[in-house]
């Protein structure tokens, strides 16, 4: 949906919220269900309908509660009947400046100052704690707004007893917070607010009239930038950029103009912008984006322009380079399905606006932002939100360099006659523990995150990770993969709820960079062992199809389970006697 | 502008705010229309404030009785 994406046009999203949302309704395919309460210090109303449709567009159909009018304080520290009974999966603390309670006076001395900025964070960390406590789930602060007006102008922001000067502290402790506290995130106002403009994002009408905190125009921009952190916790971020060449991370055309020819570095200017496009590139990467290119060229052209001196990006930041003389969406399928990664987790960057036509039509699950020209290229692709970093882990950080390994492998098999014997020489070791909290984010996190090899597609937050990993009940296990090219962190899950003599197995998963390396029958024996150990007779196992899971349909049926039911919609059950299993055959080491 | 074409084009904002097809004169009333309560008619007034290229001051809109109010008041910010 072109009008969710920046630049966004308030008055016509507003005026025409009613027929965007029953058309997005009406294409919309087996959404999330989640459930977001508001807590505000101010009206929420109209950001709440903004939440709905932005997080509609990501496929995510969410129902709100809102707080009574500025009721957030008590309803997070007293305790709300109407909150509790809602059950919310996502908790959203909609304050603004507005709502800090008491500011420094001008005669204030440096103590009296500390100590209203500590009682006024104590405020707001005594509703995370009370919050946090009762719900378990992920909280989204709101940081605080620069008010519209300075009192002492540009002393304002450095003295102790200015408005601007504690608004500033007070965030500092915020951020602090945030990053030693898991499942509390930060919803950047202050970012919002100096982007939109102070003085579009203040409005003195709409707050004195109807007690809106911003303006109408800058509400969009705030529940978008809420529902970019939802989405991300619910693992619908984009995975890769697909990246054309000329023109996008050069000026000119390699195959026309030659190396000589082509415009980038930090020279002149032209060249200097697609530098600066081309580092933020790179800084994508660093931060667990893979890079492709999906270039009209000779390859030896587009290595070329790759290994230019003065650009940032080579052929190494890339995970597969398709140049050659296909239609790019044929490229763009290819590509995923090599990378082993869904087609819509992929984002076409194009200057050509008929090759971005042409993906859009025979690709409509690809992303293809309009960059518009060199100039404004980090932008655009910055306020996609399509990246929003939520949780980011060692495995996230050296994305590239795993597939990277991945594809070494690869070349390293196509040596070998006979697949057992490549299965020997990759030297796998594997570690295979239980879910432990250092593990926890992780784990959630692949639990959201796989689509293919999903048996039962569980989603599950970091609390339910928590309480299966904390219980008795529940035989839980993870797989971390190493061979010789590298580590694979953890690249497999199992989790089973334990009844009287019986295993039933919940979860089973598997990241679809390992397939093929028999890590499932390593999981498995190591299960099956675990359940012996605990006088398990009997493990259950289920598979509920999704669209994406169909290559696990007959998994339980290869690991030795006996079907026991089929419904009309391909959900199966499967039964394993524990004492008939045998070792299923792998050249995995277990090195715990 | 004419205080007909603003009409017409208020019509069509508030036909599109409240997705409802209704024939709006200068003596429409909010209960009219189905949904237009107060939330409703900020968001007339924001799409309003964009599409006639305005601001609204408190003392504009503290005593619209009825559309016809709403061409007055726009009409007069026109022709400021």
């Amino acid at each position: 949906m072109s009008f969710l994406q920046y630049p966004l046009d308030y008055s016509y999203l507003m005026a025409k919220r009613k027929k965007i949302r029953k058309q997005v309704m009406s294409n919309i395919q087996s959404p999330i269900k989640k459930r977001i309460a508001i807590l505000g210090g101010s009206t929420t109303s109209e950001i709440a309908a903004m939440l709905d449709l932005f997080l509609l567009d990501n496929n995510i159909e969410v129902e709100i509660y809102e707080s009574e009018y500025n009721q957030y304080w008590e309803d997070a520290v007293f305790g709300n009947m109407d909150l509790e009974s809602f059950q919310p999966d996502f908790i959203y603390i909609h304050t603004t400046f507005r709502n800090i309670e008491v500011f420094p006076n001008i005669a204030d001395s440096p103590e009296q100052v500390n100590q209203l900025l500590n009682s006024e964070f104590n405020r707001l960390s005594q509703m995370w704690t009370a919050l946090s406590e009762k719900y378990s789930c992920p909280i989204i602060q709101n940081n605080f707004d620069r008010p519209s007006y300075r009192l002492m102008g540009n002393r304002d922001i450095w003295d102790d007893c200015g408005k601007s000067s504690f608004i500033n502290k007070l965030n500092q402790k915020i951020y602090e917070y945030a990053a030693a506290h898991e499942r509390f995130y930060v919803n950047d106002i202050d970012y919002l607010s100096a982007q939109i403009g102070l003085n579009k994002w203040h409005s003195s009408f709409y707050w004195n009239m109807y007690k809106y905190a911003m303006s109408m125009e800058a509400i969009p921009y705030v529940a978008k930038s809420v529902s970019d952190i939802v989405k991300s916790l619910l693992g619908k971020n984009k995975k890769a950029v697909a990246l054309d060449l000329d023109n996008t991370l050069w000026g000119g055309v390699i195959g026309d103009d030659g190396i000589e020819g082509i415009s980038i570095g930090q020279e002149l200017p032209e060249g200097q912008a697609y530098y600066e496009f081309q580092k933020y590139c790179k800084e994508l990467k660093n931060i667990g984006v893979i890079l492709t290119i999906n270039s009209k060229n000779d390859e030896d052209n587009a290595l070329a322009g790759l290994n230019h001196p003065d650009g940032v990006l080579k052929p190494d930041d890339f995970v597969l380079i398709k140049a050659n003389w296909n239609p790019k969406s044929q490229n763009l399928l290819e590509t995923a399905t090599e990378l082993n990664l869904g087609i819509d987790s992929f984002v076409f960057v194009d200057d050509n606006p008929a090759e971005r036509e042409i993906v859009n039509q025979h690709l409509p699950a690809v992303a293809v932002p309009a960059i518009g020209s060199v100039d404004n290229y980090i932008q655009v692709l910055d306020n996609t939100g399509f990246f929003e970093t939520t949780i980011l882990s060692s495995e996230d950080i050296n994305k590239t360099q795993t597939y990277r390994e991945n594809k070494k492998r690869n070349e390293f098999q196509n040596s070998f006659l006979n697949y057992e014997d490549y299965l020997d020489s990759l030297k796998m070791r594997a570690v295979i523990k239980p879910f432990d909290s250092l593990h926890l984010q992780r784990i959630a996190q692949l639990t959201n995150k796989s689509n293919q090899f999903n048996l039962t597609t569980k989603r599950c937050t970091e609390k339910d990770i928590e309480e299966m990993s904390q219980s008795n009940q529940f035989i839980t296990l993870y797989l971390s993969l190493s061979d010789k090219f590298g580590d694979n962190g953890i690249v497999s899950l199992a989790a089973g709820e334990i009844s009287g003599h019986e295993l039933n197995i919940e979860l089973w998963l598997m990241s679809c960079r390992v397939l093929k390396r028999n890590v499932e029958a390593a999981l498995m024996n190591e299960l099956v062992r675990i359940a012996k150990k605990k006088s398990i007779r009997t493990i259950v196992g289920h598979y509920y199809p999704t669209p994406k899971n169909g290559m696990v349909k007959d998994f339980y049926k290869e690991m030795g389970f006996m079907r026991i039911k089929a419904d009309e919609n391909g959900n199966t059950d499967w039964v394993l006697q524990v004492e008939d299993y045998s070792d299923k055959k792998t050249s995995i080491m277990i090195n715990n | 502008m004419t205080k007909e074409e603003i009409l017409q084009k208020l019509a069509e904002l508030i036909e599109d705010c409240f997705d409802e097809e209704v024939t709006i004169t200068r003596e429409t009333v909010a209960d009219d229309v189905d949904g237009w309560d107060s939330l409703g008619q900020i968001r007339l007034l924001a799409a309003a404030e964009k599409e006639f290229n305005i601001h609204f001051a408190i003392s504009d809109v503290r005593h619209l009785d009825n559309v016809g109010d709403l061409v007055d008041v726009i009409d007069r910010m026109l022709n400021l």
